[in-house]
């Protein structure tokens, strides 16, 4: 069995920035200056450049893949045997702050500056072994500019987004992910619900671990699903073939059967334009907030055309807005027919899953969603608090359906591992939210599944249940 | 039905999970003729089982019932028969994100065990990737093999039986991941590398013992991996469970007949515990951890081969 060729870098990738832990997605695109990890650079020079390469950053900003250099080993190592005698007074490194700028701006390589580093410091001799690696590490971390270019997948960027803009994926945490989908029985061939607000990276794993098999329904709030962390995995265009939207506030409609297209119409159109300079204003915030993304080439191109066509603004105008109509016209069908298919797979309530992690609380999204769920097939909910969860596993257990629920967190820690000093990590994440699991099951209305003593006892009626008569859409 | 794809109703042949209530359950083959004996009374595969829904509610013979669920890897991991000590969920969540696993991928396993792992890299590389796992006793190998072929899934597996150690994955160049979880990692280390394709690749150790973490670690140093990185992780369960605490009685003043200080009756904040004053009683919901949790499994240490 022969593989592929390993994938290289192209110009428009969405590519990830790696210097130790620290992750940065950006666009691969020609002479757009970046910044990096206090490093300034362009991309240019990458491009071509198989995935997973290690360049260095020259002076004049550009990279180059680094040379393998042989690590040279001094032999009798000198070295101090404990720390009784060493004072710190901040006199022991002789080169001034002057002087490695200068050194800096002279174009010496990193590696040779941490040398120059040791060979002045007068200290560094006494040091014991284990600190002088230390020390080596350190100042190799400070004035090694190297950046390596890493291919997205669901590990880098959960590990970005939960180190870089928690908030935006409300504080899920890599392993709570990874929990969710492999709870969740994500594979490929599934008919899946997503319902999440961590900027589309939670929809973007899911993807991912389907392979571009099976479908699945994104619900949204507001005027449309945000996809930013979406577009950073690179998947092929047909990957979306198979990924419709449904918006939550049609949900009630779709499940008491009065749903209708055209009605829906105008209440979307009115919550587009609502979420719409709600998403511009999210857009304008993001690069203030240190956007994963570097600026979007839509709107660069944005930019240059307003600057360009001045003069013939006023002829072609006229003929502007009627192909505006047009294309609304357009686009208004297409949305419709997008919602009719949506509503269409989600009718057949045979879901194989359902996956929740958003900023709203849970209990009303997984009552309303589980329907559309087949008997037998797991579902997951992420909430960043435990309280919601416990009203929600309440109210699942009135309603019957679910069976295995388990609410349930994970606990991650990190380790350093050398000789001699393997110890946990110092730091470590206090948490990284909270699952709640479980399986459905053939729903007898107005009975309880929890357990056959239970089962005598009289079920209070569930008031809110609306008839499910399908009226044509 | 199979462990990699869906089915909705139940067929003979098929495995089909048992669930009597709270943590019991158990695996059952689905076939005509057969019955199968719970504390709730007998099924009967031929008029309960085969034909229903999955998901579906069975009564057995004495009257009690059970659900009948469609099997997943998950559900095989908490159900299987143990031969050897088993990896779970949690590690093997982790795991599979860690390794950049998805439909396609080539992954190589070592020692195959009681297939708990094996069967949910199946399920996740599915419908188009290959697991190539290696296992050294004999009769193991072969009983994987064998509900390799009962789950439906053994054409996307090939099960060897030999020492990787000494003989490797058999197969060069073509793993996007390789797995271990044997006594000596650092031993199979250079075959991981060569069964590992050109670039990119990602390797996962398992170790109880951080010893054998440190050796692994500098054994993976030695064959030029980067990205060298240790952890551990463990799952928390909570018990949902509403609980009730006495309010102690503090005594009254000798004037007024007020109740103690505390204000158990002010019924206006969501969430607050609601008061019952006859019993002097405040009733709450929690998330109670269990007694007695798992402490520790193992070290997962994952790097990638450059």
């Amino acid at each position: 069995m022969e593989r592929g060729p390993s994938p290289r870098i192209r110009e428009g990738d969405c590519a990830v920035l790696k210097r130790g832990d620290v992750f940065k997605a950006v666009s691969v695109l020609r002479r757009r200056k970046i910044i990096f990890e206090k490093q300034w650079f362009y991309l240019d020079n990458a491009i071509g450049h198989i995935y997973g390469t290690t360049f260095e950053v020259t002076s004049g900003g550009n990279l180059q893949p680094k040379q393998e250099v042989e690590e040279t080993t001094t032999e009798a190592k000198e070295a101090g045997t404990d720390n009784r005698n060493i004072v710190d007074d901040g006199k022991s490194q002789k080169l001034t702050h002057d002087d490695i700028k200068a050194l800096k701006d002279k174009g010496i390589k990193g590696q040779e500056i941490v040398q120059q580093l040791i060979e002045n410091s007068t200290t560094f001799r006494d040091k014991t072994e284990f600190a002088q690696d230390k020390y080596i590490k350190k100042k190799k971390k400070k004035y090694e500019a190297i950046i390596t270019i890493v291919k997205p997948s669901t590990r880098i960027l959960s590990t970005m987004y939960y180190a870089r803009e928690p908030g935006k994926i409300n504080h899920l945490r890599y392993d709570t992910l990874a929990q969710m989908l492999t709870l969740g029985n994500i594979h490929a061939g599934n008919k899946m619900i997503v319902m999440e607000t961590c900027a589309g990276l939670v929809l973007g794993a899911v993807m991912e671990r389907m392979g571009g098999y099976g479908s699945i329904i994104q619900m949204y709030p507001g005027g449309g699903p945000v996809r930013a962390a979406t577009s950073c995995f690179g998947f092929p265009k047909a990957f979306f073939d198979n990924l419709h939207e449904f918006p939550l506030s049609q949900v009630q409609n779709l499940l008491c059967g009065t749903l209708r297209a055209e009605a829906e119409e105008s209440a979307l159109l009115q919550e587009e334009s609502n979420g719409l300079s709600e998403e511009k204003q999210q857009e304008t915030e993001e690069p203030a907030a240190e956007a994963p993304m570097e600026i979007s080439p839509a709107e660069e191109q944005d930019a240059v055309d307003i600057a360009a066509g001045d003069v013939e603004c006023k002829e072609n105008k006229e003929k502007e807005n009627k192909d505006n109509v047009r294309e609304k016209q357009i686009k208004q069908w297409e949305r419709r027919k997008k919602l009719k298919e949506a509503a269409a797979l989600l009718r057949e309530k045979n879901a194989d899953g359902l996956i929740v992690a958003s900023k709203f609380h849970p209990t009303p999204l997984l009552l309303s969603l589980l329907e559309f769920v087949a008997p037998s097939r797991p579902f997951v909910v992420y909430c960043q608090y435990k309280e919601p969860l416990l009203e929600c596993y309440t109210k699942l257990r009135e309603r019957g359906g679910v069976i295995n629920l388990k609410l349930s967190e994970s606990w991650l820690r990190n380790y350093q591992v050398l000789p001699d000093r393997s110890h946990p990590k110092l730091t470590m994440s206090g948490g990284g939210g909270y699952l709640l699991s479980g399986i459905t099951v053939l729903l007898e209305r107005g009975s309880a599944d929890c357990s056959n003593s239970e089962a005598l006892k009289v079920e209070e009626p569930s008031s809110k249940r609306c008839k499910l008569q399908d009226l044509p859409c | 039905m199979s462990f990699v794809e869906y089915g909705d109703t139940i067929k003979d042949g098929d495995t089909a999970i048992v669930f009597l209530g709270h943590e019991s359950m158990f695996p059952v083959k689905v076939q005509h003729g057969t019955v199968t004996q719970t504390k709730y009374g007998v099924i009967r595969h031929s008029t309960d089982l085969i034909g229903k829904k999955y998901g579906s509610k069975v009564t057995c013979s004495k009257g009690g019932w059970v659900f009948i669920l469609h099997p997943t890897p998950e559900l095989w991991t908490m159900n299987l028969p143990h031969r050897t000590q088993i990896l779970y969920s949690t590690d093997i969540s982790i795991i599979t994100m860690m390794l950049e696993l998805k439909p396609g991928s080539i992954v190589c396993e070592s020692g195959t065990g009681s297939g708990s792992l094996s069967h949910a890299l199946i399920r996740t590389v599915a419908p188009t990737g290959h697991l190539y796992t290696v296992e050294f006793h004999q009769q193991r190998a072969e009983k994987a093999r064998e509900e390799f072929r009962e789950h439906g899934v053994e054409h996307l597996v090939t099960v060897t039986n030999q020492d990787v150690c000494k003989n490797g994955f058999g197969v060069s160049n073509i793993a996007d991941a390789v797995f271990l979880d044997i006594p000596s990692p650092w031993e199979a280390i250079g075959h991981a590398k060569s069964a590992l394709k050109a670039e990119g690749g990602r390797i996962c150790s398992f170790s109880p013992c951080i010893e054998q973490v440190q050796r692994t670690c500098l054994a993976m140093e030695e064959y030029g991996f980067t990205e060298i990185n240790t952890l551990e992780i463990l799952l928390r369960v909570y018990n949902v469970r509403t609980i009730s605490l006495q309010i102690p009685d503090l005594g009254k003043t000798a004037e007024d007949n007020s109740s103690s200080g505390f204000d158990s009756s002010n019924p206006s904040h969501q969430g607050s515990p609601c008061a019952n004053l006859q019993q002097g009683t405040v009733q709450f919901k929690s998330g109670v951890p269990l007694r007695e949790v798992v402490g520790h499994t193992g070290y997962l240490t994952f790097a990638t081969k450059s």
